[in-house]
């Protein structure tokens, strides 16, 4: 029986009202409700204060470079895919530095969960624009208000048909949690983009200002259908759903592997008599 | 003798050099083959040069003997390089006069798309092989390739030896061998995906890369039956952390590049370090900067391999100058980075990578298991994934297979590997890591050193100018000169106590390298104050041959 405790419980460094509190709780109720032991998960993070997140958490942790954590985690799952392995980073990791590594992980669809804290800013560098930040958005660094378009994740990961894509709001915690219990079991690639505030940086897209907008999907709605999910995808103004928007059940990307269904790659020796044959061939 | 066969790309000229090269290596003869070709893969003019002869030979030779001109422009260009006993073999519309070019009619004996194979069969012919042996190496190519074309090469085969038996008696027939050696082709890439799946390679992500290429095609055409996993990522960043990842998760794994893509995994050097997590990193250079020359050779990137990487951490650097070597070293890179911990190099470059050599098949059943240390329990609960010990290494666990979690991050951390800002303890973790740079060192293969004591003469090299410099010293000390070679196979660390009483010994000290900066030459008098005396540099995008050097020291 995997209790909370197992999971821990430790001083973080973010600043008081963050996001990231309500997200790491619903992170730990989901591995619960999963029961998962600890040593049977490997979370893989970036750089970002989100980033931080699994150094407060007892499991296995590979904290990488920023921007680079999906590569680590499909490396990982591929070499022991009896892990479950969990990506945890920002919305300036994961859609910023690391954009091109999200669209591969979406198109190979590695059994790996993403969770990316979305609060449309940087916060760690103390309050740039992030790839999601709206047009407007004045920061120091863009003191004319941004000029791109936001990125939107859901949408792009909708269209490439990723296996599992949700959207979710941090003040929402159970809701959150139970979305985050379902991408762990998903087989496949699993988004969960989490809106969260950031009380420091981002006075614009505050706790109120989600809260306000951030609607659960009705009861009736399909994931499975794709045109109903494109349009929800776009949906991003007055009112955002929140909810599994997508899913399908392409099989993983571990499954293209033969060599795999002997097992993961630990341990295994080199089978010389066959390598002999090999060189051989060179004749 | 050195045969040079000239073409533009589509006309199957690599075909007829590999068949050409695989039924010399089967008749017993030893080859050096250099391929020259150009970034395209249509037109333009590419060579694939062999040369060949009855005993072990270790370089390329300038002058051809016989010059196989698949079309015109091979004429013009490659003529002047024929030697005294040189012959060309053409088309018979070409328009020399010279006594020693055979004409071939090719139009009679083949159609134009098989024009190559009817060449195969006149060079053949030429050199005294034997037909059935060459038959039954072009069945092995194409049998594989395209089984539908085998009767049709076949006959085109008969009718050019045919045709060549009736000609004119050939001067440049090779000597027959008596008691031929059994041997296998390969080139430098093959021998580094063998060595290292000898050395118990499991993981393997690259993005593709002339003139690293090679290495993963050979490890994904064997990697469902040795067992590996083999994966093109979506670019060079994502290629080593993901096998950053694998290595963590408990693969040995490896990646291979060029210089421009080693510049885009450089940040996860620093990364692999950082974590203590084993990587071999394969960088077969090309000329640069930027995308250079993409397909030519060069051993330009010595420095930015050993600097790259911000902050400081240990490494090892090593550098095959034979494909026996690309075997080895790749072997003594795995064993490096699985029992330190960390990233350990491998410098290659197109020459070598390209290049087929026949040599003895390698004795894998004897070879010593290149096992990682990894613990299966640690008796210390919680467990430190960076405990701090003499050596700086310290006892791997691995993530999911014990109930010990398994910590490792990019920030500096804590011996339990969570990010910590305690500066007493960075201080601590910069020492415990750069200590493991004092086993590394006790490990250095040292350079090796051939030729007269006290030489007037002592010519210095790394990488793969290694069979040149063997050769030019050689053919200088048959004229009477007092000549010796050493030659680093290992670049990184330097013991200076290994080679310094070489360089003082010798009256005149030449660096001999594919550079225009004397690059391995710079290492050595940073860190031993020796200044060389004469410098031999290439960097045309040619490889070093024993004339270059001679010309050059004249």
């Amino acid at each position: 029986m995997v209790t909370l405790d197992a999971y821990g419980n430790y001083e973080t460094a973010w600043c008081p009202g963050c996001g990231n509190f309500s997200i790491q709780k619903a992170v730990k109720k989901a591995l619960v409700a999963s029961q998962l032991p600890p040593h049977r998960v490997l979370f893989v993070s970036g750089i970002g204060q989100a980033a931080k997140a699994p150094h407060y958490l007892n499991v296995n942790l590979f904290d990488g470079l920023h921007g680079r954590s999906l590569p680590v985690a499909t490396g990982a799952k591929l070499t022991n895919p009896g892990l479950t392995v969990i990506v945890e980073s920002g919305d300036g990791c994961n859609y910023g530095e690391g954009g091109n590594h999200f669209l591969a992980a979406i198109r190979r669809n590695i059994d790996v969960t993403l969770l990316v804290h979305n609060n449309q800013v940087y916060g760690l560098t103390k309050g740039q624009a992030s790839p999601t930040s709206e047009p407007g958005f004045i920061t120091k660094a863009q003191p004319e208000g941004v000029a791109s378009v936001p990125f939107n994740p859901v949408a792009v990961a909708v269209t490439m048909r990723a296996g599992f894509v949700a959207r979710a709001f941090s003040g929402l915690e159970d809701h959150l949690s139970g979305l985050i219990q379902q991408a762990i079991a998903h087989r496949g690639f699993s988004l969960i983009d989490i809106l969260q505030p950031c009380v420091s940086f981002n006075k614009v897209n505050t706790f109120s200002w989600y809260k306000k907008r951030c609607r659960e999907l009705p009861s009736d709605y399909d994931p499975k259908n794709r045109e109903a999910a494109l349009k929800v995808a776009e949906e991003w103004g007055d009112r955002i759903p929140i909810g599994v928007i997508s899913r399908n059940d392409r099989p993983p990307f571990e499954d293209n592997f033969p060599v795999l269904q002997e097992g993961r790659l630990v341990g295994r020796q080199v089978d010389r008599n066959l390598l002999a044959k090999v060189i051989e061939s060179y004749r | 003798m050195n045969i040079l066969i000239g073409g533009e790309a589509g006309q199957g000229l690599v075909t007829v050099g590999e068949i050409l090269a695989k039924s010399l290596v089967r008749s017993g003869y030893y080859i050096v083959v250099t391929q020259s070709y150009m970034s395209r893969i249509r037109g333009g003019h590419n060579t694939f040069a062999i040369r060949v002869s009855t005993e072990e030979i270790l370089a390329p030779q300038e002058p051809v003997d016989l010059l196989v001109a698949l079309n015109d422009e091979t004429l013009t260009l490659h003529q002047k390089e024929l030697s005294s006993r040189g012959r060309i073999v053409a088309d018979q519309g070409c328009t020399l006069e010279e006594k020693n070019c055979i004409k071939v009619p090719y139009g009679h004996l083949a159609a134009d798309k098989f024009s190559n194979i009817a060449a195969l069969g006149v060079v053949c012919s030429l050199l005294g092989l034997d037909e059935a042996l060459v038959g039954r190496t072009l069945e092995d190519f194409f049998g594989k390739k395209n089984p539908g074309l085998i009767e049709e090469n076949r006959r085109i085969l008969s009718e050019a030896f045919r045709w060549t038996s009736a000609q004119p008696t050939f001067a440049g027939k090779l000597p027959p061998l008596s008691n031929p050696p059994s041997r296998v082709m390969m080139q430098g890439n093959e021998a580094i995906a063998l060595g290292a799946i000898s050395a118990g390679l499991k993981f393997f992500s690259f993005y593709p890369m002339t003139p690293s290429t090679s290495i993963g095609l050979t490890l994904a055409r064997l990697a469902g039956k040795m067992g590996l996993l083999v994966e093109q990522a979506e670019d060079e960043i994502a290629a080593i952390n993901m096998a950053i990842g694998a290595s963590f998760a408990g693969a040995p794994s490896m990646v291979a590049t060029s210089g421009g893509g080693f510049a885009l995994m450089v940040e996860g050097v620093s990364l692999a370090a950082m974590t203590e997590t084993p990587i071999v990193i394969v960088i077969a250079q090309r000329p640069g900067p930027a995308t250079g020359l993409p397909t030519r050779t060069e051993q330009g990137d010595l420095n930015f391999v050993l600097h790259s990487g911000h902050g400081e951490f240990p490494r090892a650097i090593f550098a095959p100058g034979t494909v026996e070597e690309c075997f080895d070293l790749t072997r003594q890179a795995f064993a490096l980075a699985e029992n330190y911990q960390g990233p350990v190099f491998i410098l290659t470059d197109q020459f070598l990578s390209d290049s087929y050599r026949s040599l003895k098949p390698f004795e894998v059943a004897t070879l010593p298991p290149i096992q990682p240390p990894i613990d299966a329990v640690s008796s210390d609960l919680p467990y430190h994934r960076f405990a701090i010990t003499d050596s700086g290494v310290s006892p791997r666990l691995l993530p999911g297979l014990s109930e010990y979690l398994v910590v490792a991050g990019s920030d500096e951390h804590t011996e339990d590997g969570h990010l910590t800002e305690d500066l007493s303890l960075r201080k601590q973790m910069v020492e415990k890591r750069l200590k493991k740079m004092d086993g590394i060192r006790q490990e250095v293969i040292p350079p090796e050193r051939q030729g007269d004591q006290n030489p007037d003469l002592l010519l210095v090299s790394w990488g793969s100018s290694k069979g040149s410099c063997l050769e030019a010293a050689s053919m200088m000390r048959s004229s009477g000169q007092r000549v010796a070679s050493l030659h680093f196979s290992q670049v990184w660390p330097m013991v200076p106590e290994q080679f310094m009483g070489f360089l003082q010994d010798a009256r005149q000290v030449v660096g001999v390298e594919g550079n225009a900066t004397g690059q391995l030459a710079s290492l050595i008098r940073q860190a031993t104050g020796f200044e060389f005396h004469q410098r031999v540099y290439r960097y045309d995008g040619l490889p070093i041959t024993p004339e270059y050097i001679l010309r050059l020291l004249k």
